[in-house]
């Protein structure tokens, strides 16, 4: 199954990590909260994006099915 | 054609219980089909509310089906979209829900926290009767029996509707018992994940989807629900059928809708006006500049584009409008719309619920450098800075709110740009600024009035 990166935004609270361990996918706006790449996650990133997602502080990052 | 009904809600309402006026002919009685003729949903000249002995001399009773699922396929047949905004085929929401493995929960949502909207209140107010009619098919149709009605705060209203309940409840009308609950006076409360939430015992706000209401909403339960006249129509199409409810409309949007119609003088009016109908019959064009559409999440269209177009998602989204929850604005010439957006765009940025960052930092940046647009001389990066901010809200919250409120931002943007290159100028083609557009007399709520 194809899966896509969202972060469920009320339960993020801008840290940022994301953007530090994932740039290729996650970007910071001008607030500080978090731009997500849309489409299926490829796979060669698989690793990088499981770590970002455990490891948000508001596990707010999710991956899911892609929409 | 149009049939106007004014409807002077709140204010009391004298006169005869059956509004019916002399020369139209008996009242219907049964199942016998009332043709194509609108109004379906209001009483010709109805500002008298309907009760049961009435309704049921009108209609009769509802006509269950005696097994959940056979409504379905009659609603598709009839090509019933949602009336409360988002015009979704009524039957794929039934379908999803009655597919549950858990026993689903039935909502009426009449929290029409669009300011400049009147529809559901008069609807509920005047034919509360067909609203829970259809509330008690909807349940049946999805094998529910925890059903409620979920309402804007106004006690008249809901003791009306109490009232209106508990006669159905004697008279033996209604399969499930029906509970009212209490819609907070915000713009958001009736988004389906926020009332859901006040619903569940939480605060009215709006949350991440998935898993969507229909999947898990109230206390986690499947939830259907439905605008309260998305219920009316069912109610009627449940008597007399898909080719009765086609008769109106056009192949593609049948059907009748109410609307709010707000007319360059000031005049403000509920009618039921078939799809497809003329724009320019049912708002007065002349000495208008521009037409808002959609209400505070839909678009403006100026009057030379709207005068050409019918009351129709069809013609509409060419302007990047669409029909909504059928409010429709006719501004007059002679006003700043961009004065009037920069009020809205305020008042929006104060409803947004402040969960999600985008949106709790963008929308009153927004409305803020609008505001800036509204003044004489005003600093030229204010619509860039906008138009950047106006795309980092888009998609990025846990409802619509911030894409409804860039929608409506950017249309006056691209409408109003003359009067723009006015400002700039140090002109307005309206400094005295008198308010036109309808908010909340009342709009500094506190934390409190989310629940």
């Amino acid at each position: 199954m194809k899966r896509e990166l969202r972060v469920d935004p009320t339960a993020c609270s801008g840290h940022g990590l994301c953007a530090e361990l994932l740039p290729e996918l996650v970007t910071l706006d001008e607030w500080g909260y978090p731009i997500v790449a849309r489409g299926p996650v490829p796979r060669s990133l698989d690793r990088h994006v499981r770590r970002a997602v455990t490891d948000c502080p508001a596990l707010a990052l999710k991956l899911l099915p892609t929409s | 054609m149009t049939y106007g009904t004014t409807v002077p809600y709140p204010s009391p309402f004298p006169g005869p219980q059956d509004s019916r006026p002399a020369g139209l002919g008996p009242a219907r009685t049964g199942t016998e089909p009332p043709g194509a003729d609108l109004p379906r949903l209001l009483p010709v000249h109805g500002a008298v509310p309907v009760d049961l002995r009435t309704h049921l001399s009108r209609y009769a009773a509802p006509p269950y089906f005696g097994h959940p699922g056979k409504l379905i396929p009659v609603l598709k047949a009839a090509g019933l979209t949602g009336r409360g905004g988002a015009a979704f085929p009524v039957h794929r929401k039934l379908q999803a829900v009655a597919e549950a493995r858990t026993r689903p929960v039935v909502i009426g949502n009449g929290a029409e926290g669009e300011p400049a909207s009147d529809k559901d209140k008069s609807l509920l107010w005047i034919s509360p009767h067909l609203v829970l009619d259809g509330l008690q098919l909807a349940a049946e149709a999805v094998g529910s029996e925890a059903v409620a009605l979920y309402v804007h705060r106004n006690a008249r209203l809901q003791e009306r509707l109490r009232a209106a309940v508990a006669e159905r409840a004697a008279a033996g009308v209604d399969l499930a018992p029906v509970e009212i609950i209490d819609a907070p006076p915000r713009f958001l409360a009736g988004e389906e994940s926020a009332l859901a939430s006040r619903i569940s015992g939480q605060p009215a706000m709006p949350r991440f989807k998935p898993p969507r209401v229909f999947e898990r909403g109230v206390v986690g339960r499947p939830t259907l629900v439905h605008n309260v006249e998305t219920l009316a129509h069912m109610a009627l199409i449940a008597r007399y059928g898909p080719a009765w409810f086609r008769a109106a409309g056009t192949p593609e949007e049948p059907g009748s809708m109410l609307c709010t119609l707000h007319q360059a003088d000031g005049r403000r009016d509920v009618v039921e006006t078939e799809l497809g109908t003329p724009l320019r019959d049912l708002l007065r064009l002349e000495g208008t500049q521009a037409v808002l559409s959609g209400g505070y999440h839909g678009a403006w269209v100026p009057a030379a584009d709207a005068a050409r177009m019918t009351l129709s998602n069809e013609d509409l989204k060419t302007a990047g409008a669409f029909v909504g929850a059928g409010v429709l604005v006719a501004l007059p010439a002679g006003r700043c719309g961009i004065a009037e957006t920069a009020r809205v765009a305020r008042y929006l940025a104060l409803e947004s619920a402040g969960q999600c960052g985008p949106c709790f930092n963008g929308l009153p940046r927004i409305a803020a450098a609008l505001d800036e647009v509204a003044s004489p001389r005003p600093d030229p990066r204010a619509v860039t800075d906008m138009i950047r901010w106006a795309g980092l809200v888009e998609g990025r919250g846990a409802c619509h709110h911030p894409d409804g409120t860039t929608r409506f931002v950017r249309s006056a943007l691209h409408v109003f740009r003359e009067e723009i290159r006015n400002h700039s100028d140090g002109r307005c083609v309206d400094p005295a600024r008198e308010p036109f557009l309808p908010l909340p007399a009342d709009t500094a709520l506190d934390a409190t009035d989310w629940s």
